[in-house]
């Protein structure tokens, strides 16, 4: 039999996640894609405290710790210092923070250090909160679901803005390669980090990482619930090379699921009133749309 | 010789403070004790700004600022009337102006009883050099003023500060405009 | 090699003969000619580095940190507002055990905006596990810089180190500087290879978790120790480096005619070398009175100061800055390393220079004048040539 995953395994069993931790998956196809080659700087997130207490650790890569808001500067100085002792050919530096780390907080060290050009890989496992500390919204959280610090209540408090485009805000810096991808299909991270890793230059990958805690739902439906994302088109995969666009999950019209769907698996939405619902789904299929005119537009030739 | 301190006076961008420098660095090439430094703070371009010189025989340890200097330089005959150039400088001191009128006139102005120097800079930086830049025409002028460098040393200094920041003529052309400004300041 | 440079391009030559291999900085007056300096010597070719023109301090830090891990040699420069955004990562340098290298030019912070000379800054870093130099002369940061690497990188030490100099002061001013050769420095300061690293081929997780029943309270312990190192081995390096170099500074606790001194004045920076002068006219007219200058501020040289108090009547300590609610920091600090010894001298403190004032002879023999007057002031009192407000 043909495996389609690769057998080796970086992360190692006795690691702290949740039941049904999304994080946890991403990383693991993550690193199979990329090797052991592989020098990873984390910041505070879910991920700092999965590995283990210390002098333990699941991970079979060396690992930095950094501060909260540091990792693509963190980056940059491991890349650099590779470069200046010769030790860079073939080792791959990874940025690993979580969305509230990438798209709040850390937004700044990212924007930097994929500026300057660093031969380093950012990925962001967007579980689309501040997970590690609770639940608490970021700007990562999607229009309509409750969070702690949008408790909903009695006056719909859910979170009112839509979810912060990082993703788009990469490919507006002009890097070599921008991709989205989700824990429903582990081959397609692994493609994109073997991909990430041959390309020379800063690279940025959003992993969808459902967290079935902060998101209430069972543990056991985290892959399901990644694959509703996609399928109703609230999470496209796709990716960015030199500027084109490929979505690399299409979802033909008449399969395209509703958002109410993939709200129901989900206790976070579930005080969701029907016009809110009307106007989230409106604004995926016009963001869906645009997705789809980029890739013709921006495309590569078919 | 005891610490001197020399002030001099221009605009931001008039070359106020490499003027400072390169007469600190030739006195360094005689085995003194230099010390240049500009006026602290921001330096905007037409703004007027001050540059200060100490040189010594012994060791220079002072870091506080320059209060009464034994000499000063102005670069720019119109800070005359707008800054206070003779603040501090008292009458056995010594004032150089880049001035093209009569010295006789600079000197009314001035209202100073010590020695009082003028020089067209201006006119013979562009004669020579092609931009109006007194800078080097006045360190020059001020070497054979006042003794304290020796001409040689004086040159050989400003070809090691511009040798890697000018193109070798210009090199050359801020040379001879030292050379016409030590001949022709006059005593 | 003797060179006319700034306290600024003495920090950026001695960060190229030290060969720092990576320098992540972000510019700000007055220390961007150091960036600068930096830039031109790589230009010219002259200096192989990775020069990381980072976003702003914080990360500028923070990348210092990460390649140190990686076994690289970091320098870093800043000043005033810039240090402060470093705060939290001055804290994880030393939790790090990276001996990054910076040099801080000492600069009032805002509001309202003042770019010039105050140590307000760097004493803010006090308690960051930093070692703490402050600086007289452009030669000696050119000569510190180079020690500093001696001092940190040893692997009874690796700490983080900070060279202070005053804004415009030395940052500003040109002087001579003697650049060592080369071939002696590297002789001096060998490779850097700390005992462990980011390395694929030894991979080893740095900074993880670890709770209140196991190991973080002595990760912490051995900080305190490696700080107690470090107070050996600063004195030990500036006594090689004036064997080799033939230049030193008095190791922690630099004494300048302090003998036969009644009354000593203390300060750090750049005011150290006008109060020489003045102790050397005064001397002239026969007052006994000496100097001792605070080049090291973390580790305190408490036992240097005890000595010192066995022999002095008074002590004037000047602080270029001020602890809202108490009084300057190095007059608290030299209190406390004097509490309980026996027939201690007077300590007498004065604030001094905030915000650039100058430091003028005048204000020196106010102080020294004031230093026998019998009243006691209090903290607010000693504020010197304040203007009426």
């Amino acid at each position: 039999m043909k495996h389609t995953i690769p057998q080796e395994e970086y992360m190692e069993r006795g690691h702290m996640a949740c039941l049904g931790c999304g994080g946890a998956h991403a990383m693991r196809y993550l690193l199979k894609g990329l090797g052991e080659k592989t020098i990873i700087a984390l910041p505070a997130c879910c991920w700092a405290v999965i590995p283990g207490v210390y002098p333990y650790s699941c991970m079979d890569i060396p690992l930095q710790y950094v501060a909260f808001e540091v990792t693509g500067a963190a980056i940059s100085g491991i890349e650099a210092a590779l470069k200046a002792k010769g030790k860079k050919d073939g080792t791959t530096v990874v940025g690993w923070a979580g969305d509230g780390g990438t798209a709040d907080i850390g937004i700044q060290a990212l924007s930097g250090a994929v500026e300057r050009g660093h031969d380093v890989k950012y990925v962001c496992y967007d579980n689309e909160a501040y997970m590690n500390t609770g639940i608490q919204r970021s700007s990562a959280t999607p229009r309509g679901a409750w969070t702690t610090t949008t408790p909903v209540g009695s006056t719909k408090a859910w979170k009112q803005t839509p979810k912060k485009n990082i993703v788009e805000i990469m490919v507006a810096h002009e890097i070599p390669y921008t991709c989205t991808a989700s824990v429903a299909y582990p081959e397609d991270i692994i493609r994109k980090a073997v991909k990430m890793k041959e390309i020379e230059g800063p690279c940025y990958m959003q992993i969808l990482a459902p967290c079935p805690t902060g998101w209430k739902y069972p543990p056991e439906k985290t892959i399901e619930i990644a694959r509703l994302a996609t399928e109703t088109c609230i999470f496209p995969i796709y990716e960015v090379t030199d500027g084109k666009y490929k979505i690399n999950k299409r979802i033909r019209d008449d399969k395209k699921k509703n958002i109410i769907d993939y709200f129901r698996t989900q206790g976070r939405f579930r005080k969701l009133d029907e016009t809110t619902i009307q106007q989230i789904q409106s604004s995926v299929d016009a963001e869906w749309e645009l997705l789809k005119k980029k890739e013709k537009c921006f495309g590569e030739e078919i | 010789m005891g610490l001197i301190e020399i002030r001099w006076h221009g605009r931001g961008g008039q070359g106020v403070v490499t003027a400072s420098e390169l007469f600190a660095e030739a006195s360094m090439l005689e085995g003194n004790y230099i010390q240049a430094f500009p006026e602290f703070g921001p330096e905007r371009m037409g703004a007027p700004i001050k540059a200060f010189t100490r040189i010594s025989e012994a060791p220079i340890t002072i870091h506080s600022h320059v209060y009464t200097p034994d000499i000063v330089v102005v670069l720019d005959p119109t800070l005359l009337g707008q800054v206070n150039v003779t603040e501090g400088l008292s009458d056995d001191g010594i004032i150089l102006v880049n001035y093209s009128k009569d010295l006789e006139s600079l000197k009314k102005i001035l209202k100073f009883k010590g020695k009082v120097y003028a020089l067209d800079a201006t006119k013979l930086a562009l004669e020579k050099i092609g931009r109006p830049v007194a800078n080097t025409s006045c360190a020059g002028a001020l070497v054979k003023i006042t003794g304290l460098v020796g001409i040689d040393n004086f040159l050989a200094a400003t070809v090691e500060k511009f040798k890697e920041k000018l193109p070798e003529k210009a090199v050359l052309a801020n040379k001879e405009a030292i050379m016409a400004a030590y001949n022709g300041v006059e005593q | 090699m003797k060179m006319v440079l700034s306290g600024n391009e003495a920090a950026a030559y001695a960060s190229m003969i030290a060969r720092a291999e990576v320098i992540p900085a972000y510019p700000i007056t007055p220390q961007t000619k150091i960036v600068e300096k930096i830039a031109d010597l790589i230009a010219d070719g002259k200096f192989n580095t990775q020069f990381i023109k980072m976003e702003s301090e914080h990360s500028a830090m923070a990348a210092a940190i990460s390649a140190s891990l990686v076994g690289a040699r970091t320098f870093t420069a800043t000043s005033s507002q810039g240090l402060l955004l470093m705060h939290e990562m001055l804290h994880w340098a030393s939790g790090s055990r990276t001996p990054v290298v910076m040099v801080n030019i000492n600069r009032a912070i805002a509001p309202p905006w003042n770019v010039w000379a105050d140590q307000s800054d760097s004493i803010a870093q006090r308690d960051t596990g930093w070692i703490q130099f402050y600086c007289e002369s452009c030669q000696e940061v050119m000569d510190t810089t180079i020690q500093l690497y001696k001092i940190c990188e040893d692997n009874d030490v690796l700490l983080p180190a900070m060279l202070s100099e005053d804004a415009f002061y030395l940052s500003h001013t040109s002087e001579p500087v003697d650049m060592p050769d080369q071939d002696a420095v590297d002789t001096f300061l060998g490779k850097f290879d700390p005992p462990y690293k980011l390395d694929v081929e030894n991979p080893h997780s740095f900074g993880s978790l670890s709770m209140p029943h196991q190991w973080y309270m002595e990760f912490r312990y051995k900080i305190a120790l490696a700080m107690e190192e470090a107070r050996k081995k600063i004195v030990e390096v500036d006594r090689e480096y004036g064997k080799i170099f033939g230049r030193s500074y008095g190791g922690m606790l630099d004494l300048y005619r302090c003998d036969d001194a009644d009354i000593v004045l203390v300060a750090a920076g750049s005011m150290s070398s006008t109060i020489r002068v003045v102790v050397d006219e005064l001397r002239e007219n026969g007052a006994k009175v000496g100097f001792a200058r605070l080049r090291v501020f973390r580790p305190f040289p408490a036992e240097e100061f005890r000595s010192l108090a066995a022999k002095v009547g008074t002590i004037c300590v000047l602080d270029r800055s001020f602890c809202f609610g108490y009084e300057g920091a190095f007059f608290t600090e030299i209190k406390a390393a004097l509490y309980g010894i026996d027939n201690p001298p007077l300590v007498r403190g004065y604030v001094i220079g905030i915000g650039g004032r100058d430091v003028t002879r005048n204000s020196l023999i106010n102080i020294i004048n004031d230093s026998n007057n019998p009243e006691i002031k209090g903290p607010v009192d000693t504020w010197v040539d304040l203007k009426r407000c």
